[in-house]
C-alpha cells in the first residue's frame, strides 16, 4: 500500500462513492422491480391462485372428453363483499362434487341494498394455491368489471372445469371471491 | 507494504493538529470529526434507547393485569409500532453507527472518516427523522398503529393520515443509515494504514464491512416499500390492493426482503464487538479468525435468500416452506462457527472478568438462547403454532436485548476508559451489570411460556391464565428499565472525568491500534499514519 496524497485519496474516494450510490440507486429500482416479477413468478407457478384471472384461451375438444370418472373433486365458493359496502354476495350452489375434465356451471347473485348503482369487481382467489392452475374458467363475471343499479339483485353463471391433470392429493379446493368497489381509477378504498 | 510513513504532506490536517475542537454548540452542529459525531450518535441512541424503553414500561403497564386498565387498546397498538421502530432505527442502528466513527479510524490507522462531511449530514437529519415520528404520535388520529413491520393493509387501508410522517421519517432513516454505510466503506476501504492488510483487519472492522454492504443493498428496498404504501395510501395505486391488481402478501415478501438482512445488521457488528472483548480478557489470540470473517461473510449471504420463513402462514406452496426451512436452518452453522469460536477463545485463557467481559459472557450464553429459539421458529409445521405468539417476542428480544444491546453495553464498557480518559466507576458498573442481567431473563424468559400457551403478541389484553406470568414479566420488565439509569448515571459520571486516569493501554490484554493513542483519546489521531508490522 503506498503513501498517497489527498487528492489521489479525493479521487479514489470518489470512485467508490460513485459505484456505491449507483448500488444504491439501482436496488431502489429492484423494489420497485420485485411488483412485476413478483406478478410473473405467480403467473408461471400458478402461487397465490392468480393465474385464473382470465378466460382459457386453450381449450380444446379434447380436454371436455377426457372426463375422469374415477374421483371427484369437493370445490367449495366462498363469497366475501369488502367491508363498509350494501352488497349481498353469494353463491347459490356453495359445495360442489365433479369429476375433473367435467364442465360445470354454478351461480352466483349479487344484491345492491343500495339506492346507488354501483360498479364492482370480484377477484377470486384458490387454495391451495397450487390447484388454481388446474381451474379453467370459461365464463365469469369476475373477468370484467360488473354494473349492479340500486336495488338490484343480479344472477351470474361461472362455467368452469377441472384440469384432468390435478394432482391426485388435491381432493378439495376453495374458490373464494371477494367483491371490490372499482370506481374509474379502478381502485377500491374503503372509508 | 513496509513503507516507512511520514507525515502527510498535505497542508490541511497540519494545521488542523495545532488547533482543538470549536467551543459552544457550533462544535457539535458543524463538526466533521468522527469523535465527535460518533459521540453525537452514541448519546443520540442512548436517549431513543430511554424513549422507547418508556414506551415498553407502558406495553408492561397495560399487560400487566388482563383486561384494558391504563390505555385505550388504540394508543397500546402505537405504543407497541414505534416501540419497535425507535428501537430498531433509533436506538440499535445509530450506536453502531457511532461505534463505527469512533472506533473504525482508530482501528485501522485513519485520521478521520473518508467523508467527514457527509458524515455530519448524515447524523443530523436523524434527530428530524426521530422528531416527525414522535409528533405522529400526537396529531389527530394518533401515530403508526400497524405494528413496526407496517404490513399493508393494515398501513393502507386501515391506517391514520399520520402514515405520511411515518414514511417521509422512515425515508430520512434510511437516507441515514445508507450515507452511514457508504462512509464506512470508503473509509475501510481506502483509509487503512500502510501494511493493515485485509486479513489483519480487527474483526470489529470485518463485521462492519459486511454490515455496510447489506445496508446499501436492503435500505433502499425499505425506501421502495414505504413509498409503495405511500402512493397506495395518497395517490391511488394499487401496488398492495388486491381489487386494482395488487396483492397484500407482496408486501410481505418486499418488507422480509430487507427485513432479515436488517436482522443481521442489528447483529453483525455485535458479533465484531465480542470477538474483541473476549481476546482481550481472556489473553489469548482470537481463535479462528480467517472462519470468522468467513462465517461473517456467509451469514451476510445467506440472509437474503431466508425472508419467506417470517411469512410461513401466508399459504406457501410445501416446497418453498422447505426450501426456506433449510436456508434459515443453514444460517445456523456459521452462527454456530462463531459461537465455538468464542468459546474455543476462552478456553485455557487466562480469564478474568472485568465489567465488559461479563457482558460478552452473558451475550454468548443469552444470544445463544435467541438463536435456538430461533432455530425452533425456522421449522416450518411448529412456526404455525409459534407465529405471531409471545414465543417470537420472546425469541427477537434475546437476540436483540441480550444479543445487540448487551453487545452495544459491552463495547461501551471496553471503550469508555479511551474516550473519557478515565476509568468509570465500576461499582456501578458491575450492579448495571447484575440488575440488567436478572431482569431481562425475568422479562423475556417467561414470555417463551406464555407464547407456546398461546398468547398472541400485540394485543392488550389477554386470557387470564395468563396473568401470573405476564405479571412476573412485567416486574422483569420495569426493573430492566430502571437499571439503565444506573447505565445514565455512569456516563454522567464518567463523561464528566470523574475517576481514575487511564493509560493509553486501559486493559492489558487488549490489542489494537486504538490502545497505542494516549487515553482520552485526542481530537485528532494518527494524521501520521502509524507503522503496523
Amino acid at each position: 500500500m503506498l503513501k498517497r496524497d489527498s487528492n489521489a485519496q479525493q479521487k479514489a474516494n470518489n470512485k467508490i462513492v460513485a459505484r456505491l450510490a449507483l448500488v444504491v440507486v439501482c436496488m431502489f429500482a429492484f423494489g420497485f422491480a420485485l411488483v412485476p416479477l413478483y406478478d410473473v413468478f405467480c403467473d408461471l407457478t400458478g402461487l397465490n391462485g392468480r393465474s385464473i384471472q382470465r378466460a382459457d384461451a386453450g381449450l380444446t375438444a379434447d380436454d371436455l372428453t377426457q372426463v375422469d370418472n374415477n374421483r371427484k373433486v369437493k370445490l367449495e365458493f366462498v363469497s366475501f363483499s369488502k367491508a363498509g359496502h350494501q352488497w349481498r354476495f353469494s353463491a347459490l350452489e356453495p359445495v360442489v362434487r365433479v369429476h375433473p375434465g367435467e364442465m360445470q356451471n354454478v351461480r352466483f347473485t349479487i344484491e345492491n341494498t343500495s339506492s346507488e348503482t354501483a360498479f364492482v369487481q370480484a377477484i377470486p382467489s384458490v387454495s391451495p394455491g397450487q390447484a388454481g392452475l388446474y381451474l379453467h374458467k370459461t365464463e365469469c363475471f369476475c373477468f370484467e368489471q360488473q354494473k349492479i343499479e340500486g336495488k338490484q339483485k343480479v344472477e351470474f353463471v361461472m362455467r368452469f372445469y377441472l384440469d384432468s391433470a390435478l394432482p391426485k392429493d388435491i381432493s378439495q379446493m376453495t374458490l373464494a371471491y371477494t367483491l371490490y368497489a372499482v370506481d374509474g381509477n379502478t381502485t377500491a378504498r374503503v372509508n | 507494504m513496509t513503507t516507512v510513513t511520514t507525515a502527510n504532506e498535505s497542508a490541511t490536517p497540519q494545521e488542523h493538529e495545532h488547533h482543538g475542537p470549536e467551543k459552544g454548540i457550533k462544535r457539535w452542529l458543524y463538526t466533521t470529526n468522527h469523535k465527535d459525531i460518533g459521540s453525537l450518535y452514541l448519546w443520540f441512541a442512548f436517549i431513543m434507547f430511554l424513549t422507547g424503553g418508556a414506551m415498553a414500561m407502558v406495553i408492561r403497564a397495560e399487560l400487566f393485569q388482563p383486561g384494558l386498565q391504563i390505555v385505550e387498546p388504540h394508543f397500546f397498538n402505537q405504543m407497541t409500532t414505534v416501540h419497535g421502530l425507535i428501537m430498531v432505527f433509533g436506538a440499535v442502528m445509530p450506536a453502531f453507527t457511532g461505534l463505527a466513527n469512533w472506533m473504525i479510524p482508530m482501528m485501522i490507522g485513519a485520521p478521520d472518516m473518508a467523508l467527514p462531511r457527509m458524515n455530519n449530514l448524515s447524523f443530523w437529519i436523524l434527530p428530524f427523522a426521530f422528531a416527525i415520528l414522535l409528533a405522529s404520535l400526537f396529531v389527530e388520529g394518533g401515530g403508526p398503529a400497524f405494528g413496526w413491520t407496517f404490513y399493508a393493509p393494515l398501513s393502507t387501508t386501515y391506517s391514520g393520515d399520520s402514515t405520511a410522517l411515518f414514511v417521509f421519517s422512515v425515508h430520512i432513516m434510511g437516507i441515514s443509515s445508507i450515507m452511514g454505510a457508504i462512509n464506512v466503506i470508503v473509509t475501510i476501504w481506502n483509509m487503512r494504514a500502510p501494511g493493515m492488510t485485509w486479513m489483519k483487519m480487527p474483526l470489529f472492522v470485518w463485521t462492519w464491512f459486511i454490515t455496510a454492504f447489506l445496508l446499501i443493498a436492503v435500505m433502499p428496498v425499505l425506501a421502495g416499500a414505504v413509498t409503495m404504501v405511500l402512493t397506495d395510501k395518497f395517490f391511488g395505486t394499487s401496488f398492495f390492493d388486491a381489487a386494482g391488481g395488487g396483492d397484500p402478501v407482496m408486501f410481505q415478501h418486499i418488507f422480509w426482503f430487507f427485513g432479515h438482512p436488517e436482522v443481521y445488521i442489528m447483529i453483525l457488528p455485535a458479533f465484531g464487538i465480542i470477538s474483541t472483548i473476549v481476546p482481550t480478557f481472556s489473553r489469548k489470540k482470537l481463535f479462528g479468525y480467517a472462519s470468522m470473517v468467513y462465517a461473517t461473510a456467509s451469514i451476510a449471504l445467506l440472509s437474503f435468500v431466508v425472508w419467506a420463513h417470517h411469512m410461513f402462514t401466508t399459504g406457501m406452496p410445501v416446497y418453498a416452506e422447505l426450501f426456506f426451512m433449510y436456508c434459515t436452518m443453514l444460517i445456523s452453522v456459521p452462527t454456530g462457527v462463531k459461537v465455538f469460536n468464542w468459546v474455543a477463545t476462552m478456553w485455557k485463557g487466562a480469564i478474568s472478568y472485568e465489567v465488559p467481559m461479563m457482558f460478552s459472557v452473558a451475550f454468548i450464553i443469552l444470544f445463544t438462547f435467541g438463536g435456538f429459539s430461533g432455530l425452533m421458529l425456522a421449522i416450518t409445521p411448529v412456526d404455525f403454532q409459534y407465529h405471531d405468539t409471545y414465543f417470537v417476542v420472546a425469541h427477537f428480544h434475546y437476540v436483540l436485548v441480550t444479543g445487540a444491546i448487551f453487545s452495544l453495553i459491552a463495547a461501551t464498557y471496553y471503550w469508555l476508559p479511551k474516550w473519557t480518559g478515565v476509568m468509570y466507576d465500576i461499582g456501578l458498573a458491575k450492579a448495571h451489570f447484575w440488575c440488567s442481567l436478572i431482569s431481562v431473563n425475568v422479562l423475556f424468559f417467561p414470555m417463551h411460556f406464555v407464547g407456546l400457551a398461546g398468547m398472541p403478541r400485540r394485543i392488550p389484553d389477554y386470557s387470564v391464565q395468563f396473568a401470573d406470568w405476564n405479571q412476573i414479566i412485567s416486574l422483569g420488565g420495569f426493573a430492566f428499565g430502571l437499571s439503565q439509569f444506573i447505565f445514565l448515571a455512569l456516563l454522567i459520571k464518567a463523561c464528566r472525568k470523574q475517576g481514575e486516569p487511564v493509560d493509553a493501554k486501559v486493559w492489558d490484554g487488549a490489542e489494537g491500534l486504538e490502545w497505542e493513542v494516549e487515553s482520552p483519546a485526542p481530537y485528532h489521531t494518527f494524521t501520521k499514519p502509524p507503522k503496523i508490522d
